[in-house]
């Protein structure tokens, strides 16, 4: 028996949010004055959280770990934004974008909530552009699209290679605006430690100050977290530095189920990792995939030929190439969805084929040579140009002459936090929005839902749904964190778990136990997962993290910048997370989107999903430090949509 | 294959706080990959400094890929380093040759005081754009997207001079420590469009007013700023906010 509620509204699905609208309870704007709200995160599901509450009245608390709410890792997306504008008329509707989501989630999200999603994509475009978003126009002074991967139809809006940029800086010059009229409060370089729960509701959290590390308690009488994904928990992913789970975990921890750890995505086109020092990888759009054709050699003593400085891709004839997602997949070629397309690229590399000059033989070829045949170089510099310059300044290598090598690796985590339809969680007064939730994408998002969905929830869905919540809090006083037991005691965890973690002395860096744990994750709960893999893998990071708590070593002190210190209580959180994505890649016998389990692929190596058995979301219960986490599940139900076995080989 | 290595000598400022006063320390690194970025380089040498129970050098950093702004540092005398049209978390070491004594400072600008070793606090720009660096639209109640349409040419410069990522560049290279080349960067993207065209005079206005408030200093056209923007924002966005400016002190 379930314990979840997902609380989606009665009704047929195209009138589910109107209705919900129309019969949710308001706060009048006197009320509004009284009641604040913290927000955790400043990225385009926060940011935008933040100051379209702060317009309508609400008093808001943001934070973020940087020095600037405009550095949120939603800056660093590049390719675009969809929307079912169907500007281009090739056919596009709100259904068909609902449609694509849920398939290229390999149908293993809420129906209601990806409906929803498609419904209000075309208010985020108009919002951005009245903001000053300089999305990219044609000559008409229209604005322009291009095509992405999961789709038929070219609905995805983009401002160069800078989309996530441009749409963040919208957001943050809201944010800013109402920081400078009184309305927001912004504490930066502040990291949450932890949730204050009174009486069973979020009431507030605690921080520690980067620069100072001073230890503070704030109020709210709702708190949400817009904090992102935890991808980092593999080490190199595409994350920024800082990006980390801390957050959802401390949730978790309190109470709040943890849905589908184990849906995480792999992006198909990453430059490949040089050496041991790596600390990041660097994403090449997927919009590149609109010209690039990816390939690898035909020929095994090519791809050994190449790998040992022997030869260059542009010596390989055309005949002899093998363009191997045109090849599998006719009907959507080089743009199927990422998972599809990362796990044909291990698929090639695993069999001999790989193309990178290192010990892991890994790697494929991203080839725009037919493209700038076709268009001529300036177009095609004009669409990617930014790109190229940066893989150039990473590879030292001309991607106008020579294809790009590229490889898959971490991306987005489609897990996070379960939310019912009002994005909150299962601990009262706790919201979740953006990637650090786990409601719309299933398990695997196409390209350019990202944004969709952190705008989507932070200017249209959590603002509305939030005060079905807040009307209730209207009689309620602010609490005084300086004086209440709840945020006191709170207090006290917090700053004994900081001395724990210093007061170890052991020898190794937290950077040491992070690389550890990222080659864990990527060897056993990677791209291709097994039972046996998935079991030793548990044992495998509960002995690292018992080696973690004897023999880390943080130097400086707490009061001043550590950024040890900032690591280690990063790095404590994932070694449990980590656990947890094991157990839940363990539960689901099956393979379904970004979730492969070599037991469960069909005879020509595609995901073979089991309906009968995994259509369900599983949401996760902490139990204890030392117990199993409890499973709780969420039948997923379609009405409107008929479940299929996804095929991108015929349209 | 095995990679090229170099080996180095690092002069890095070593500061406390902003009140103590600061001073270069020397370290020397071998066998660094040529392959790797300039933080990954700074990574290794903390590692070593971890591991001899000495504080590591305290520098700001996020995406590494060049976007987010965060990374600073004044790499042998020059703002993100001796590369050209990037940021010091994309600048690699193979720019740098096997022996050389390479200098790291943080940005040297009164309005961005040091906050500890290499990292400096730009709550001043935070400042300038709640001044007036947006435009002024509430979320809903806005038209189609399309209702206006935009020549190519005005949606291309505006993009131009809204890939500014707020590092302090700019302030840092500048002799004035003239914060012009930010606050052009934001007006001209705005004042470009038609949705930003409404306000365009009064932020320039407001964002200038509050850009001498904080003790940055004037621009003297040296366009210094200009060569070392690592997004290579073109000072002719100063004069569109010259422009905007001088219409708003004519209007009064």
């Amino acid at each position: 028996m379930t314990k979840l509620n997902s609380k989606v509204p009665e009704g047929k699905l195209k009138d589910k949010w109107s209705n919900y609208k129309a019969h949710q309870n308001l706060v009048n704007p006197a009320n509004k004055r009284k009641i604040d709200v913290i927000i955790v995160g400043s990225g385009l599901a926060g940011g935008a959280a933040a100051a379209s509450l702060a317009e309508m009245g609400f008093k808001v608390k943001v934070f973020c770990y940087q020095d600037s709410p405009r550095r949120a890792h939603s800056i660093a997306a590049q390719g675009g934004i969809n929307a079912a504008k169907n500007y281009p008329n090739d056919g596009d509707t709100i259904y068909r974008l609902f449609y694509d989501t849920i398939k290229g989630g390999d149908y293993r999200s809420r129906e209601a909530n990806v409906y929803r999603l498609a419904e209000v994509s075309n208010e985020i475009i108009d919002q951005a552009v009245a903001q000053g978003v300089p999305f990219a126009r044609d000559y008409s002074g229209y604005l322009d699209n291009r095509s992405f991967g999961g789709a038929l139809v070219s609905r995805t809006f983009y401002a160069r290679g800078q989309t996530g940029q441009q749409l963040l800086l919208g957001a943050y010059g809201a944010l800013t605006r109402q920081i400078g009229l009184g309305n927001i409060e912004m504490y930066n370089r502040s990291e949450l430690m932890d949730i204050v729960l009174v009486e069973g509701k979020a009431r507030g959290i605690v921080t520690r100050n980067l620069k100072t590390g001073e230890i503070k308690s704030h109020f709210g009488h709702a708190v949400v977290l817009a904090t992102g994904g935890y991808g980092n928990v593999f080490y190199l992913s595409t994350n920024a530095m800082g990006s980390n789970g801390s957050a959802v975990w401390k949730a978790y921890k309190k109470g709040a189920f943890f849905a589908n750890p184990a849906f995480v995505q792999i992006h198909p086109t990453c430059i490949p990792r040089h050496g041991e020092f790596q600390s990041k990888l660097t994403l090449m759009s997927e919009s590149l995939r609109n010209d690039g054709r990816i390939w690898v050699p035909k020929k095994k003593e090519d791809a050994e030929a190449i790998r040992a400085g022997k030869m260059r891709p542009e010596d390989i004839p055309d005949e002899d190439r093998d363009f191997y997602l045109e090849r599998r997949y006719p009907a959507f070629g080089n743009l199927v969805p990422r998972d599809v397309a990362s796990r044909a690229a291990k698929e090639r590399t695993d069999k001999g084929f790989g193309i990178e000059k290192n010990s892991t033989g890994e790697g494929v070829y991203l080839d725009f040579k037919y493209a700038i045949e076709r268009l001529g170089k300036d177009a095609i510099e004009a669409r990617y140009g930014n790109l190229f310059q940066m893989y150039e300044k990473i590879t030292d290598e001309n991607p106008y002459e020579t294809p790009m090598r590229i490889y898959p690796t971490i991306h987005y985590t489609m897990g996070g936090l379960w939310v019912d339809y009002e994005l909150q969680s299962t601990i009262p007064g706790l919201f979740v929005a953006g990637e650090a939730n786990f409601s719309d994408h299933g398990a695997n998002r196409l390209g350019a839902s990202a944004l969709m969905q952190g705008l989507a929830d932070g200017y249209f869905v959590l603002p509305y749904t939030i005060q079905n919540y807040l009307a209730y809090e209207i009689t309620n006083p602010r609490l005084n964190p300086e004086e209440h037991s709840e945020f006191k005691k709170t207090e006290e965890d917090v700053k004994e778990r900081i001395n724990k973690l210093m007061s170890i002395q052991g020898k190794q860096s937290a950077e040491h136990f992070h690389r550890e744990l990222g080659k864990i994750m990527w060897e056993y709960v990677g791209m291709a997962r097994d039972e046996k893999g998935l079991k030793t893998a548990i044992e495998k990071i509960k002995a690292l993290r018992k080696e973690f708590w004897e023999d880390l070593h943080i130097p400086g002190s707490t009061d001043t910048v550590n950024p040890e210190l900032e690591k280690a209580n990063r790095v404590a959180d994932f070694l449990e997370l980590g656990e947890l994505m094991a157990y839940d890649a363990l539960n689901r016998n099956e393979s379904s989107g970004g979730h492969f389990r070599l037991e469960y692929a069909t005879e020509e190596g595609e995901a073979l999903r089991r309906d009968d058995e995994y259509m369900y979301v599983a949401a996760w219960e902490y139990k204890g430090d030392d117990k199993e986490p409890a499973l709780n599940k969420e039948p997923l139900h379609y009405e409107e949509i008929e479940v299929k076995t996804r095929n991108y080989k015929t349209a | 294959m095995a990679h090229k290595t170099i080996n180095i000598k690092l002069r890095v400022w070593r500061q406390k706080d902003a009140k103590s006063k600061g001073g270069f320390e020397n370290y020397e690194l071998e066998n660094i990959s040529v392959d790797s970025s300039f933080l990954e380089m700074i990574d290794v040498l903390n590692e070593k400094l971890v591991s001899e129970n000495k504080e590591p050098v305290a520098y700001d950093h996020d995406c590494r890929e060049g976007i987010c702004g965060m990374c600073s540092l004044f790499i042998n005398g020059r703002a993100h380093g001796p590369d050209s049209l990037v940021t010091t978390c994309q600048l690699h070491m193979r720019k740098f040759s096997d022996g050389e004594t390479i200098t790291i400072e943080p940005w040297r600008v009164g309005s961005f005081p040091i906050i500890k070793d290499l990292m400096v606090d730009r709550t001043a720009y935070e400042k300038i754009m709640q001044a007036g660096g947006f435009v002024s639209v509430s979320t809903g109640g806005v038209p189609d997207a399309n209702s206006v349409t935009i020549p190519k040419a005005d949606a291309d410069e505006a993009m131009d001079a809204a890939a500014c990522i707020g590092c302090g560049a700019c302030v840092a290279t500048c002799k004035n420590s003239s914060a012009m080349l930010f606050v052009a960067a934001k007006v001209s993207q705005l004042a470009l469009l038609p949705q930003g065209k409404v306000e365009a005079s009064r932020r320039a206005k407001n964002m200038v007013a509050k850009m001498d408030e904080l003790g940055f200093g004037n621009c003297s056209n040296t366009g210094a700023c200009e060569m070392e923007c690592p997004k290579g924002i073109s000072l002719a966005h100063i004069a569109r906010l010259n422009r905007e400016f001088l219409a708003a002190n004519i209007r009064g």
